[in-house]
C-alpha cells in the first residue's frame, strides 16, 4: 500500500493506493476520476518537469532560465540537473532554443526559456 | 514638465497586460516606469513552470509567460523606461521619477495605473529573536540570488513558511545541491498548493512541521550556525518545552507578501486594512480620480493569470476615464461576511454603463461543501457551489451585465459562504 495526496484540485484527496499488481492497481480515497488516473501514473510512471538556469558567454544577461522540453521520470532529476550544470550557452539565445539535446538519454531537450541578446 | 495621457507604475504582469490593453482601447501618449532593467517583474526569477494555463491553455515558466507580454508591448510600439524609479505620485496626478539617463523628470498625466506588485515581508516584521547574521534571507531574495545571478545562496537550509515560494525555493535549493532540513509553517495547514507540497516537498523527503515556529537562530563566525524551533498552541504561542536546534547555515523566511502603496499612500489613495491594497470601485479606479490599481498591489494574487486579466480591465478602463471621466461619485458599497474575508471591488460605482463585474474574493479559512452566495440588500441574486474552499485559493463570481444593472440599484452587496449542509 501507498500514500498519497491528488495534487488536481485544491481537495488533495489522501489516495490509498494497492500496487501489489501493477497492471491491476486498486485506488481509493479519491473523490473523482482524477484521483484514480494520478495515482496510477505516479505509481507506474511518475513523471517532472525540471527547470533551472544556466550561464550566458557574452551577453548582459549572465544567465539564462531553462525547462525540459517534456516531463521526464521522476528517478532521473538529478541526472538531470548535473547535465544541465555543465551547459554553457552562447548569446544570442532565444527562447525555444535547444541548449542540449537528450538529456540523459532520454528524448528530451534542455530549452532555453529566457533571451538573451 | 511632460505631459502624457497615462502613466503606468510597474513593468512587471501587471503593467504590461494594463498597457497593452490601454493602447488597444485607444490610448496612444502612455508610457510604463520601471524600476528595474528588465521588464516582466517577479516573472523573471520565477523559472518553474505552471504559468499561463488560463491564458495562453499551456504550462508555461514564468520567463516565457513574461515575453509573452512583453511582445504584446513591443508589437503595439508602447514606451517604455526602464531604470526609472518612481519617487512621488500626487493627488493631482503628476509623477516624479528618477533615472541613470534623465535624472529627475516629472510627467503631469491624465491618468495613473499602479501596477507596483509586492514585496515580502522580512524578518524584522515577524521580530525572530536571535544572531543578526548571515544566511537569513526572504525566499524571494535568495531565488533571485540563485537563479538571476547564479549564487550560492547556503548548503543546509531550513524555511520558515510554507507558501507557495517557500515551497517552490526548498526544491529549488535541493536542485543547488543545497540540504533543505525542514519547512516550517506555523499555522495548522499550508497556503500553498497541494501540488507544491507534493513536487516541491514529498518528492525529495522534506518534512512539512506545521503548527511550529523558529523562535532562535544562533550564528557562529558571522553565519547562521544553527535555528531553534518550537511548536506553538492554539494561540500560535510557542510551548518552550517542545523547542529542538536544527543545524543550518541558512534560514529562507517566505512569510508573506506586502503590497508596495508608498506611492498610493503619497497620492492620499484610501488603503483597505484588510488586503492591504488600494480601496477600489469596479473600475479599479481608488479613492483618487484617474488613479487606478491592479495586480499584486491592490490584493496578492495567486495565479499571474488573474492577474492579467484584472489589469486588463484596470487598462480599459483607464482608457475609458481619460476619453470620458467620470459620471457619478455614487457607489453601492461590498463587502464580505460569515468566512469571505475581502472582496475586491470594494464598491461599485452606480452610473447607467452596465458591463460585467468581477468580484474577486479570499475566504479566511478552509471549508468543506459550501455555497459562495452574493447578496443585495440581503436578497440572494447568485451563487457558486464549491467543494472547497481555502485562504490560498482567491474565488472569483462574476456579475453578469442584467445582474450589474440590478446591483447598481441597490444599496449594498454582501458575499457570504453557507457552510455545510448544502445540497
Amino acid at each position: 500500500m501507498r500514500e498519497l495526496i491528488c495534487i488536481n484540485c485544491p481537495l488533495g484527496c489522501r489516495l490509498s493506493v494497492d500496487d501489489k499488481d501493477l497492471a491491476n492497481i486498486k485506488v481509493s480515497g479519491n473523490t473523482c476520476p482524477r484521483g484514480a488516473t494520478y495515482a496510477v501514473n505516479e505509481i507506474t510512471a511518475p513523471k517532472r518537469m525540471v527547470t533551472s538556469s544556466v550561464p550566458v558567454i557574452g551577453s548582459k544577461t549572465k544567465r539564462v532560465s531553462v525547462k525540459t522540453s517534456a516531463p521526464i521520470a521522476k528517478s532521473k532529476i538529478f541526472e538531470c540537473l548535473d547535465e544541465i550544470k555543465n551547459i554553457r550557452a552562447t548569446a544570442p539565445v532565444k527562447i525555444g532554443d535547444v541548449l542540449l539535446a537528450n538529456v540523459c538519454g532520454t528524448d528530451v531537450d534542455i530549452i532555453a526559456t529566457r533571451e538573451a541578446k | 514638465m511632460k505631459n502624457c495621457d497615462l502613466v503606468i507604475i510597474g513593468g512587471g504582469p501587471a503593467g504590461l497586460a494594463a498597457a497593452t490593453a490601454a493602447f488597444d482601447e485607444g490610448i496612444r501618449d502612455l508610457v510604463i516606469l520601471e524600476r528595474e532593467e528588465n521588464l516582466g517583474g517577479i516573472l523573471n526569477q520565477c523559472i518553474h513552470n505552471g504559468f499561463g494555463l488560463h491564458t495562453f491553455k499551456e504550462e508555461l515558466t514564468g520567463p516565457e509567460y513574461a515575453a509573452r507580454y512583453e511582445e504584446f508591448v513591443f508589437e503595439r510600439g508602447i514606451d517604455y523606461k526602464l531604470g526609472s524609479t518612481v519617487i512621488n505620485v500626487t493627488a493631482d496626478k503628476v509623477v516624479t521619477y528618477v533615472s541613470e539617463q534623465e535624472g529627475l523628470q516629472k510627467i503631469a498625466a491624465k491618468a495613473i495605473i499602479l501596477t507596483c506588485g509586492c514585496r515580502e515581508r522580512p524578518r524584522g516584521g515577524i521580530n525572530i529573536a536571535g544572531a543578526r547574521a548571515a544566511g537569513i534571507f526572504s525566499a524571494g531574495t535568495a531565488q533571485k540570488l540563485v537563479n538571476i545571478d547564479g549564487l550560492k545562496v547556503g548548503k543546509e537550509v531550513v524555511v520558515l513558511g510554507s507558501g507557495d515560494i517557500g515551497l517552490i525555493m526548498a526544491r529549488r535549493m535541493t536542485f543547488e545541491g543545497a540540504k533543505v532540513k525542514a519547512v516550517v509553517e506555523l499555522m495548522p495547514y499550508s497556503s500553498g498548493l497541494n501540488r507544491n507540497i507534493v513536487q516541491c516537498l514529498n518528492d525529495f523527503n522534506i518534512p512539512l512541521m506545521f503548527s511550529h515556529t523558529v523562535v532562535d537562530i544562533k550564528a557562529k563566525n558571522g553565519r547562521v550556525s544553527s535555528v531553534v524551533i518550537a511548536k506553538v498552541d492554539e494561540r500560535l504561542q510557542p510551548i518552550m518545552e517542545t523547542a529542538k536546534e536544527i543545524k543550518c547555515d541558512t534560514l529562507l523566511l517566505s512569510v508573506g507578501l506586502l503590497p508596495e502603496n508608498e506611492l498610493a499612500g503619497y497620492a492620499g489613495v484610501e488603503i483597505s486594512p484588510i488586503t492591504n491594497g488600494a480601496i477600489v470601485d469596479d473600475q479599479m479606479m481608488t479613492s483618487v480620480e484617474g488613479i487606478f490599481e491592479c495586480g499584486n498591489v491592490l490584493h496578492v494574487h495567486d495565479l499571474v493569470d488573474y492577474v492579467s486579466k484584472e489589469s486588463r480591465h484596470a487598462g480599459i478602463c483607464a482608457a475609458k476615464y481619460i476619453r470620458n471621466g467620470v459620471k457619478t461619485a455614487e457607489f453601492v458599497p461590498t463587502c464580505g461576511t460569515n468566512g469571505v474575508r475581502y472582496v475586491v471591488p470594494q464598491k461599485i460605482r452606480k452610473d447607467d454603463d452596465a458591463e460585467q463585474i468581477s468580484l474577486r474574493m479570499r475566504v479566511s479559512n478552509a471549508f468543506k461543501n459550501v455555497e459562495i452566495a452574493v447578496l443585495l440588500d440581503g436578497e440572494k441574486i447568485v451563487s457558486r457551489r464549491k467543494q472547497i474552499v481555502t485562504p490560498g485559493e482567491m474565488e472569483t463570481i462574476v456579475l453578469k451585465p442584467e445582474l450589474v444593472a440590478k446591483v447598481k440599484q441597490g444599496n449594498k452587496l454582501e458575499v457570504t459562504l453557507n457552510v455545510g449542509g448544502v445540497k
